[in-house]
This record gives C-alpha cells, sequence and structure tokens, in this order.
C-alpha cells in the first residue's frame, strides 16, 4: 500500500471539517503510516469468499409504525444552539 | 456534424407517510419553523435512527408501480458531507442495496411509444432548510430534516427535451396513482435534476455531461433541457470541449448557468448504517404492497376504451391524473352516463379547474352530484342549457342538484297545457312574425322560440316548444 | 467500615427493614467523594442538589421494593441524563448542561429509584484506553495515584473502586469497561451486542458500543444488568427477549463446565504475573469441578488492526455532527459557514479523537474503502467465526482481561500504537457482540489488581456470571479495597 502523504492528510482534515496545523499534519501523517503499516498485516489473510460483518448483530426487519409524535417544543429545540433568530438556528453564511 | 442528445433524470419524491422516515416526527408541509421535528432530527447525541415501516411500505409500492425488481435484502448507509441544513453530517440513505432495480416506463411522444428504463429506486431522508440572509447570516429551519424521500435515477434513455417532460408527466402520474406522494412541484415534493450531454450520431461513448439545477417545474425541465442542447451544440461545433459542470436554469432568461465545475466526486465515505438493522423483504410482504397497488394509468386507459367505448384521447384526458380517473367512475358509478360524465369532466369541470387554477379536489362538485345533474338532464328535468346554470352553482357550493333546481325554480316546463298558453300569447303579440313563417321565412320560427324561451326564463323544454309552436301556426 | 461494603442486595434488605434510610446511603457517597475525589478525579459533575431532594422523598416512600431502590450510582458521562451536564469527556460539550432526554438506562434506573450522585470521567467520545485523553482531569488509580485507572471508563471503575458510589455505568467499545474494572480491581460487564439500549449514549462506534455494569461484585453486578437490560423501541438493534433474572441462577454452581483458554491469550506479550494469576484461578475452577482446555482463537491477533480500522470510520461519522450549529461549542473566531465548522471542531476536538476520525475517514475514502474498510470487516466476520467454533464445545472462554496490570500515567501517550495494544484481548468480544466480564483474580507484585475475563456464548450472561460468581465466592480478591484518604501521592 503506498504511505499516506502529507496532502492526503491535508485534503481528509480538509474533508472532515479540521483545521490542522504544518506541525499536527507532519504528526498525524507519521502516525497513520505507522498504524496502516500495522494494519497490512490484515492481508496476511485470504478473505475472498468472507461476507464482511456490517452490524453489530443479525437482527432484521426491526421497524417502526408510522404514528407521529411531538416529543419538544420549538423552545427546547433551539435551547442548546448557540445562536437563533426568529425560531429559527443562526449560522454564518457560506460566504463571508 | 449532427449530434444525438443523451438525457438522464434524477427525481427526488417526498412521500406523504404521517412521521418522518427516522424518527416518529411529524411529516407535516408549512408549518412555522422548527416545530415538527425531535432530538433524533436534530442529530442529538445519543440519540438513533427508528426507521418508519410505511415509509419502506411506500417506496416498494413506488418501485413496483415503475416496474422495478424489488431488493431482498436491503441496507441502508450512511453518506457523509457537511452542511447546515444536514444535522448527522450524513444522509441516510442506500447505495448498494437500493429498494427497486431495473424498473422502466412508457412513454409518448408525438404519437411514438418509448420505453425509459428505470436504473434505481431508492430510499432516504430529506434535509432541512437553509435560508440565506443578506447579513452575513443563514437561518435554518429543520421540519424538513427527515421527511422520507424516494429518488429515482432513470437510465439515460431519454433523447430529448419533449421526452423528458413526457417522462416526468408519466413518472408523476403513476406516483400519485400509488398514492405514495401528492408529487406537487411547487410545494417541493417532487425534485428533478438532469443530466444531458450531447454525442455526434454513431458515436457509441457519451460525452460529457452537465448537470442542470433549479428546474422547478416540468415546463422549466424542458426549456432548461432545450437551452442546454443548444449550448453545447454549439461548443461541440466551434470544435471545443465540453466540461463536467453544474449549471442553473434561470427562470426570467429562461437560460442556463455556470454554477461550479466538478473536478473531482465529493468522496462521501459511503458505508452501511450499524445502527439501522438491515430489512429482509421477503415474498410474502412483497406480495402484500403488489396487492395494495391500484389499477396504474395505462391498463386504466385500456379499460376505458375496451369497456368504456371511450375514445382513446379521451381515455387519455380521463386517466391523466387519479383524481380525474377516480371522479370519472365514482360518477359513472352513480348511475351517470359514461359518455356524459366523460363530457362534463373533460368540458366544463376542465374548463373551470384551468381558469380557476383548482384542483380537482378544491372543487364543491362531487362525482355523486354530477351523476344526479346528468340524470336530471337525461330525463328531461332541467335543459342542456340550464344545467349550465346549476352546474355553475354546483360547482362553487356543491349540494344537491335537484333542491338547486327546485329552490331556484329552474324546473323545465314540460307541461304541454303550460306550453301552449305561453305559445299563443306570444304568438298573439307576434303577428307580424308568424306571417313571415307562413310566407317561407324560416327564420322567424328562431325568433318565435327566442321569444317562448324568454317568457319561460329559458326554462321551456326546447323540443316541445317547437313542435307546439309549427302545431298553433298551422292553426292560424 | 463503610456502607458500601455491603453488596446491593444487603443494602436493599436494611432498607426495607428501616436499619438505614437512603440519606444514609447518599451521605456516604458525597462524604466519600469529599473525602477521597480530590485524588481520584473520578467525578465530572455531582447531582448533589437532586439527589438530597430524591433521598428525602425515597425515605417517605411506602414502597421500597424496587430493584436498586435508593442505591447510589455513576454515569459515564456519555450516558445523557436529562437537565444533568452531559461531556462526554470533550470540550466540544464541556456546556451541555441540558440534555433533552433521559438514556434508556437512566430511564430505567429512574424507574426503579435508583440515586444518581454524579457524571464520572472518561476519555473523550471514549476513544482513550487510560483516562489521560479525558478534556478535563485525568482520573487516577485508587490503588496508586500515580497508576492509570484506565479506561475509557476510568472515572466508573475509580469511583466504585474507590467506594464513592455502589454502583456505575460504563460504556464498552474495545474493552472500556473490561480494562478498567480489572486495572481498579472492580466487576465489570460487556453485555452481548443488543442487550442493552444504546440510546442515550454518545455514539462512538455503533455496530460494538454497549452499555454495561461495574459493581464490586458478580452479584451486584448481574442485579443491575437485571433492570437495565432488555429490547427498547429507541433502539432498533436491541434483541427482543426477556431479560433472564441473572441472580436467580448464581449460586447453581458450575459443575461440569467447560472452559476454554485461548492459547493467544497467555502468549507473548502477556506479563507472567498476568499469566500465573489466570493459571491460579483455573485451578480453583478445577476444584469447583469444571474443566478447562487448551484452545486457539487463531485470528485474534489480527483483532486490534480490524477494532482500529472499523472503530474510527465509524467515530469518525458519529462525531461529524459536532458541529457548532445545533447544540455544543461554536467558535468565536469563524465569520463564514466552513470557518465555523473547521475551528468549531478543531478548538472543540483532542488530539487522540482528531488522530481517529482522521483515521476513520482515511479508511472509509475511496482508496482504501475496499482494501482497508471492507478488509476489516471481512475479518471481523473470521473473527467472530473463531468465538463461534470454540462455543460448539466449551461454555464459556477464560483468559486475563489485560496483558498488564495498570501502566504508569504518561507510559503509554507517547505513541498511540502502543496504548492501542493494550486492548488486544478486549478487543475481539466486540468484534464478535459476545458478551465478557472482567472480575479480580489478584494483585501484581506492586500491588495493582489484575483482571480475569470471562467470555459468554451470544445472550448467555446467564452463564457468565454463574461462572464469575463460583470463582468470586471461592476467592477473597473481591473484598480487598484500596486504602486512600490520609496518604498523599
Amino acid at each position: 500500500m503506498a504511505e499516506i502523504t502529507k496532502e492526503q492528510v491535508e485534503r481528509t482534515a480538509d474533508l472532515i471539517r479540521l483545521t490542522i496545523s504544518e506541525e499536527e499534519t507532519e504528526l498525524l501523517t507519521s502516525q497513520l503510516n505507522e498504524f496502516m503499516k500495522y494494519a497490512d498485516q490484515l492481508n496476511e489473510l485470504d478473505t475472498e469468499n468472507v461476507k464482511p460483518t456490517t452490524h453489530g448483530n443479525d437482527v432484521k426487519d426491526v421497524m417502526r409504525k408510522d404514528e407521529p409524535t411531538k416529543w419538544i417544543t420549538q423552545e427546547e429545540a433551539l435551547k442548546n444552539a448557540p445562536d437563533q433568530d426568529s425560531g429559527q438556528v443562526r449560522v454564518p453564511s457560506i460566504l463571508e | 456534424m449532427n449530434f444525438e442528445t443523451v438525457i438522464g433524470l434524477e427525481v427526488h419524491v417526498e412521500l406523504k407517510t404521517k412521521s418522518k422516515v427516522f424518527s416518529p416526527s411529524p411529516n407535516a408541509f408549512g408549518d412555522e419553523p422548527n416545530v415538527n421535528m425531535n432530538p433524533i432530527d436534530l442529530a442529538y447525541p445519543g440519540t438513533l435512527p427508528l426507521i418508519n415501516e410505511e415509509a419502506v411500505n411506500y417506496a416498494i409500492k413506488a418501485a413496483m408501480a415503475l416496474n422495478c425488481e424489488i431488493a431482498t435484502d436491503t441496507n441502508f448507509d450512511r453518506k457523509n458531507y457537511y452542511y447546515p441544513d444536514m444535522p448527522k453530517a450524513y444522509q441516510i440513505s442506500q447505495d448498494d442495496k437500493p429498494i427497486g432495480q431495473h424498473g422502466w416506463i412508457d412513454i409518448e411522444v408525438n404519437g411514438k411509444q418509448k420505453r425509459i428504463g428505470i436504473t434505481r429506486i431508492h430510499l432516504e431522508e430529506d434535509a432541512g432548510k437553509l435560508t440565506h440572509g443578506d447579513d452575513g447570516y443563514s437561518l435554518v429551519d429543520f421540519n424538513r430534516q427527515g421527511t422520507p424521500l424516494i429518488e429515482i435515477v432513470s437510465e439515460p434513455d431519454i433523447s430529448s427535451p419533449a421526452e423528458a417532460y413526457a417522462y416526468l408527466d408519466k413518472l408523476k402520474n403513476i406516483i400519485q396513482y400509488t398514492g405514495v406522494s401528492d408529487c406537487k412541484m411547487e410545494e417541493g415534493s417532487l425534485r428533478c435534476d438532469a443530466n444531458i450531454s450531447l454525442r455526434p450520431i454513431g458515436q457509441e461513448e457519451y460525452g460529457t455531461k452537465t448537470e442542470l439545477k433549479n428546474l422547478n417545474s416540468f415546463a422549466f425541465v424542458e426549456k432548461g433541457l432545450e437551452f442546454e442542447e443548444k449550448r453545447q451544440e454549439k461548443v461541440l461545433l466551434a470544435g471545443e470541449e465540453n466540461f463536467l459542470q453544474t449549471r442553473r436554469y434561470d427562470e426570467k432568461t429562461k437560460e442556463t448557468f455556470l454554477m461550479r465545475y466538478k473536478d473531482v466526486a465529493n468522496d462521501y465515505r459511503v458505508f452501511p448504517d450499524p445502527d439501522i438493522v438491515p430489512l429482509y423483504i421477503d415474498d410474502a410482504w412483497k406480495e402484500r404492497i403488489r396487492s395494495q397497488i391500484p389499477e396504474l394509468p395505462d391498463a386504466r386507459k385500456k379499460r376505458y376504451m375496451e369497456d368504456f367505448g371511450l375514445s382513446e384521447y379521451d381515455a387519455n384526458v380521463l386517466t391523466g391524473s387519479k383524481q380525474m380517473a377516480d371522479f370519472f367512475e365514482e360518477t359513472v358509478e352513480a348511475g351517470a352516463d359514461k359518455k356524459q360524465a366523460s363530457n362534463w369532466l373533460m368540458g366544463d369541470i376542465s374548463g373551470y379547474m384551468n381558469k380557476h387554477t383548482k384542483e380537482l379536489h378544491d372543487l364543491a362538485i362531487t362525482p355523486e352530484s354530477l351523476a344526479k345533474m346528468i340524470q336530471l338532464i337525461e330525463d328531461g328535468t332541467i335543459s342542456s342549457k340550464i344545467a349550465k346554470k346549476v352546474f355553475a352553482e354546483l360547482v362553487e357550493t356543491g349540494g344537491d342538484p335537484e333542491k338547486i333546481v327546485k329552490d331556484k325554480g329552474l324546473v323545465q316546463i314540460s307541461d304541454e297545457g303550460q306550453l301552449k298558453e305561453i305559445i299563443t300569447e306570444v304568438l298573439d303579440a307576434n303577428e307580424q312574425s308568424v306571417s313571415d313563417y307562413k310566407n317561407g321565412k324560416g327564420r322567424a320560427l328562431g325568433f318565435l322560440v327566442g321569444q317562448v324561451m324568454k317568457a319561460t326564463k329559458g326554462q321551456a323544454n326546447p323540443p316541445m316548444v317547437n313542435k307546439i309552436l309549427k302545431e298553433e301556426i298551422e292553426k292560424r | 467500615m463503610s456502607l458500601f461494603d455491603h453488596s446491593i442486595k444487603e443494602l436493599e434488605e436494611k432498607l426495607h427493614n428501616k436499619e438505614i434510610t437512603v440519606q444514609d446511603l447518599v451521605d456516604t457517597s458525597y462524604n466519600r467523594i469529599k473525602e477521597v475525589d480530590d485524588q481520584i478525579q473520578a467525578f465530572l459533575t455531582l447531582n448533589e442538589e437532586n439527589a438530597q431532594v430524591q433521598a428525602k422523598e425515597l425515605d417517605t416512600d411506602a414502597d421500597k421494593s424496587k430493584r436498586l431502590f435508593g442505591i447510589p450510582n455513576g454515569m459515564k458521562d456519555n450516558i445523557m441524563t436529562k437537565n444533568l451536564r452531559t461531556t462526554a469527556g470533550s470540550q466540544m460539550l464541556k456546556n451541555f448542561d441540558e440534555p433533552l432526554f433521559n438514556a434508556t438506562v437512566v430511564e430505567k434506573l429512574n424507574e426503579e429509584k435508583a440515586v444518581i450522585i454524579g457524571k464520572l470521567n472518561m476519555d473523550e467520545f471514549a476513544m482513550g484506553s487510560s483516562n489521560e485523553k479525558s478534556s478535563f482531569q485525568t482520573t487516577r488509580n485508587p490503588w496508586n495515584t500515580d497508576y492509570v485507572p484506565g479506561g475509557s471508563s476510568g472515572g466508573p471503575a475509580a469511583a466504585v473502586a474507590s467506594g464513592q458510589i455502589k454502583f456505575a455505568l460504563g460504556s464498552d467499545t474495545g474493552g472500556s469497561i473490561r480494562q478498567p474494572a480489572a486495572f481498579c480491581g472492580v466487576v465489570g460487564m460487556k453485555p452481548t451486542y443488543g442487550l442493552v439500549s444504546r440510546f442515550g449514549l454518545v455514539a462512538f462506534a455503533s455496530s460494538m458500543d454497549q452499555i454495561g455494569p461495574i459493581t464490586n461484585t458478580v452479584e451486584d453486578n448481574a442485579r443491575v444488568l437485571e433492570v437495565i437490560a432488555g429490547s427498547d423501541k429507541m433502539d432498533m438493534t436491541t434483541v427482543n427477549k426477556d431479560v433472564p433474572a441473572y441472580t436467580e441462577k448464581l449460586a447453581d454452581g458450575i459443575k461440569g463446565l467447560k472452559i476454554a483458554v485461548p492459547k493467544e491469550y497467555l502468549g507473548e506479550g502477556v506479563a507472567p504475573e498476568v499469566k500465573n494469576a489466570v493459571m491460579d484461578a483455573l485451578k480453583v475452577y478445577e476444584s469447583l469441578g469444571a474443566t478447562w482446555e487448551e484452545v486457539s482463537l487463531p485470528h485474534s491477533k489480527y483483532a486490534v488492526a480490524a477494532y482500529y480500522l472499523l472503530s474510527s470510520a465509524e467515530g469518525s461519522t458519529a462525531l461529524a455532527r459536532y458541529d457548532g450549529v445545533r447544540y455544543g461549542e461554536r467558535s468565536k473566531n469563524a465569520d463564514n459557514m466552513i470557518d465555523m465548522y473547521k475551528l468549531s471542531r478543531s478548538e472543540g476536538f483532542g488530539e487522540e479523537v482528531k488522530r481517529r476520525i482522521m483515521l476513520g475517514s482515511i479508511t472509509l475514502s475511496a482508496g482504501y474503502h475496499d482494501t482497508h474498510f471492507q478488509k476489516a470487516q471481512k475479518v471481523r466476520t473470521l473473527i467472530k467465526r473463531d468465538f463461534e467454533d470454540i462455543f460448539e464445545n466449551y461454555d464459556v472462554i477464560i483468559g486475563p482481561t489485560t496483558p498488564t496490570p495498570a501502566f504508569k500515567l504518561g507510559e503509554k501517550t507517547e505513541n498511540p500504537l502502543t496504548m492501542y495494544m493494550n486492548d488486544v484481548l478486549t478487543i475481539p468480544v466486540n468484534l464478535a457482540g459476545v458478551p465478557g466480564i472482567s472480575l479480580p483474580c489478584g494483585f501484581s507484585e506492586e500491588g495493582l489488581p489484575l483482571g480475569l475475563q470471562i467470555i459468554g456464548k451470544h445472550f448467555d450472561e446467564s452463564t457468565v456470571y454463574r461462572a464469575a460468581h463460583a470463582y468470586e465466592q471461592a476467592t477473597d480478591h473481591h473484598t480487598k479495597r484500596p486504602e486512600l484518604g490520609g496518604e498523599k501521592e
């Protein structure tokens, strides 16, 4: 497996909305590579015909009836919001 | 060089379940902001999605109506991206195990039938609504967050903007028939993005496509595609290259404008959501849903032609919406003549709806009252002319046509003695016309009929007036 | 002697017979907290005002028949408590004072009238094995405050071990209940995935997270699990099964119990004193009429790699919701949307969390999705099968909980990978979804507790508890208490 590059780390940080310093980028790059190298041992295993496990158990078909319920008020919904205006959550615009 | 147009449509349809797809909040349109939501919709820490059985059933129903193969094993995935109207920062959607695949619908353009493939239909959640202010801030309303959506992806089988229009029209019609959505584009319960590319005729490889956004009506889809078709053609004829891009349709200028170039696809890092258990849709489940699908437009049309003896044109118009078709059948069931019911629906009722931009269910007239009115015409209680007056009342305020006729004194005068009396008076007052008629001026009869009608406020039975008039003139 | 040296059952009887009051129990907790928590640093938030009011109410309550009636307990701080600050150990939620609901486990405890004393420290978002990754404080090991209590449920384990509460609820994604229980000399149970509702648990890796009890004894533990277990309509992954009365079967004995001892659990990297303690425990089991054989879990050595790929991938998306929009901290330095996200998240998350969500995001990204994420999912299947194979012939699997006793503060913070390796014996249990318990089985030369891990079949907590109880009753490790109070570090 090719090494994770610094650019890749920067791009990933951007994708998941993190700002990381030059120093953090360096450190993360080396730590991530160290882990990925360790994880390379998984390639020793032949998993060609193995089904992936995607869930914690085999439970299936659990569903909810289509019954609407009120749970919280508008006031409660906005209670923990850092900023709000006329019943809505306020965020800075996408552009500066 | 001649080009061939390749169009594929991605349609999102909101399902009208009572509650949301992954939380029990009410699924309602048009309420004040942030009232139809709960901690699950807001992605509070510790909350888990709870899938709505009815949303799954609706998605299966729509997929079946669009001739899809229904998955047996299906699953929900996390599709990761950031936007303030997307609280979990991932959308719960379906990636490699959609509910339906390999469907199709038949469309007709300029008398030509064509089958358009449907690649897939999957169930997912809608996002909230972000309103951009001009003060450097945006506001988020999460009411819509979690509204169940089905995404219907067509094959790139559509070769013209007109076909795109026909596809959307048919799709909407079929889905409305299933009852899983209103498909109201103006309320956003049906949304459409279009992909279009051109390639030289004969070339197998697709050209570079443009994604069109902000298409807020079927007409705009068609117009936007027409503009884009010409724009791409110009670029290609100039020997230039089209770039992968997203363009926005402007309703005022009827042009498309570049929003952004797409260099690399966003990496959504999709994987199965461990919080939602997989669904196993067995045959019994599938059959249960299949049995709930009503007769669809094509089948109905055929029945109207074969069993009811309607023309193809009439059958087409009547099955053009489920509301119309249901109204028609209920009117017939209530005892109306098929042809008469069809005429009234396609004539006066459709005319009224168009004039006032109203839907059938907004009108006060019911299938029962229409049927009764038609019967009153047939048994001679009212004339067709009077019927227009009764209709005007029925469509606005509703009620019992018989009562309207009685209350307004609209009953047709068919009593021979009564008519004779009135006619005698008219003849006495218009001797000149009587002699004109006798001297061969046929037109004079029309004048006399008119006078009788005037004297009876239009309520005289016209064939009888004609008959008695002629008899009485003979006698003079 | 503290009131808390009595078992929950004994305390319930004393309350019933009016020998003690709930006020006595609540006072015992808060007095002990005042006495020792400066040293231990287990509590992040106290619920004292509410608990005092509740104590008075309960003492006038005629019906004292509820299970866990009046028993003082603490919640790991990733378990939602309505109107009581819940931080998940993160600056991101440092002012999250008003969660809008209780976790299902809290609702169940409220129904039974147990008294919540406060919220307990943890590694940020449960990502850590030492409690040093809490963004607020580092909890100390009550047996020696120079040592870590383990993690991520270090606060819960240390609080129970130091007698501040009678029981705690923790969460276990890769060993986060069992490892701190082992390090602190208490009993910690990670139930079968799907037995206990996760509703109200701050998600880390949803396919592995489970809530479980931390207690002084096996009986206490079973008693708490009886209350908190059961299917929940708020968590689709819970299993619709009746919860057995674990405590009723505890004393049934283990004659004929078939024990499997994986050689990988006593191999390289496992400290000799740990190995010896386990071998001694096996002798006790023999004396009680059980038999044991050495077996192999051939894929266990791949568990750490698979686990960190999968849990980080799931965690990277579970933590995406912390964006400063609807709750939590929003950076004051942002004037556009993208900066709001980036600065809020960068200021709100600690370095371990950032490392894990970076790892997880790369694992899920286009170039790694098949080769790493899916590969790990497949290896998980192989690990699950290892357990299924063993359980065809054996009732339980026994081994150590951790390769070593507690390590010193700061000893493993430099290299993340060495820290991750500490979970090597607990992780396979989460990947397989089976239940696992850790209970005290002796002490190291330095006087630090050692943990014995007993792993059972899916939903066979009964046998796990029975096996654990039999051993506990035949030994006296569970009666030992750390010396605290007077001494300074």
